[in-house]
């Protein structure tokens, strides 16, 4: 791969866009597969989703076209049921199985 | 020039709070640290002409999503230690050599030729303004845009009756 030139790195394009929702979404998977706290991982959770966001209004902007950026509201609309729910969820995991440990969380093994 | 400037006065921060959401230690400093995440997007979402994005952005991530996440934090006063627990050093080291992995194989794709050709010709009534937006979702997009509230209806029924069957016990 070869390194980016100077001016590639001052003209910003949609490419660079791009990368940053990349990074941004490798990020979030990093925190996914090491954090072992149910409500971490639903906060990297919400990285990725805004991850995915930023390539879709990217999208958008490079097609012209607004349906890039209908879709990152129903994503947000989605992305906030989903909490909501997940939070319920997490609260009744302390209060009934005393762990936020997804290690630990064996319910539906067996 | 000028957009290269804001480019990464946005995006450096950004990247800087969400590993310090990834890795900090303790859970409030993670969900401010998504705030910081979440102001930098928005900011980057009206460079892309996104406005009315950008706004529920700050509207339903920062004020809604983020003050839930506050509370239950609070509510369940997490302590420090036993939540910093992550996994097995070598569970964490795959972990991160596979999101190495996936971040190689996304740069390749999006720096490839194909995908930096994508400029296309300016069409009107495509910037993100209010009116554009709620002129395609009340047109084009009205199905789905009923369809997300029933959604909505579902988490609300959901959320009340996983915290009533906690009550009832």
């Amino acid at each position: 791969m070869p390194l980016p030139s100077a001016s590639a790195m001052l003209t910003i394009g949609p490419t660079h866009y791009l990368l940053a929702s990349a990074i941004l979404f490798v990020i979030g998977l990093i925190g996914i597969m090491t954090r072992r706290n149910v409500i971490m991982i639903l906060l990297c959770i919400e990285i990725m989703f805004n991850a995915a966001n930023l390539a879709f209004i990217t999208y958008a902007r490079a097609w012209h076209d607004l349906g890039g950026q209908i879709t990152v509201f129903f994503i947000i609309i989605v992305a906030a049921a989903e909490v909501t729910v997940g939070l319920a969820i997490a609260v009744l995991l302390s209060r009934q199985l005393k762990t936020l440990n997804a290690d630990e969380i064996r319910l539906l093994k067996w | 020039m000028t957009e290269a400037v804001f480019f990464y006065l946005f995006t450096i921060p950004m990247m800087a709070a969400a590993l310090s959401v990834v890795f900090n230690r303790r859970p409030i400093y993670s969900v401010l640290s998504l705030l910081v995440v979440m102001f930098c997007l928005a900011s980057l979402f009206i460079m892309l002409g996104a406005y009315f994005v950008a706004a529920l952005q700050v509207l339903l991530y920062a004020g809604a999503v983020l003050v839930l996440f506050l509370f239950v934090v609070m509510l369940l006063n997490l302590e420090p230690d036993n939540l910093a627990r992550m996994r097995l050093s070598t569970l964490r080291g795959i972990g991160t050599i596979a999101a190495a992995f996936l971040l190689f194989h996304l740069v390749r794709i999006l720096t490839a030729p194909a995908a930096s050709g994508i400029a296309a010709t300016a069409r009107p009534g495509a910037d993100g303004t209010v009116e554009n937006i709620g002129r395609a979702l009340f047109t084009t997009y009205v199905l789905p845009f009923e369809l997300i509230s029933f959604l909505i209806l579902a988490a609300i029924i959901g959320a009340v009756t996983l915290s009533k069957q906690q009550s009832d016990r």
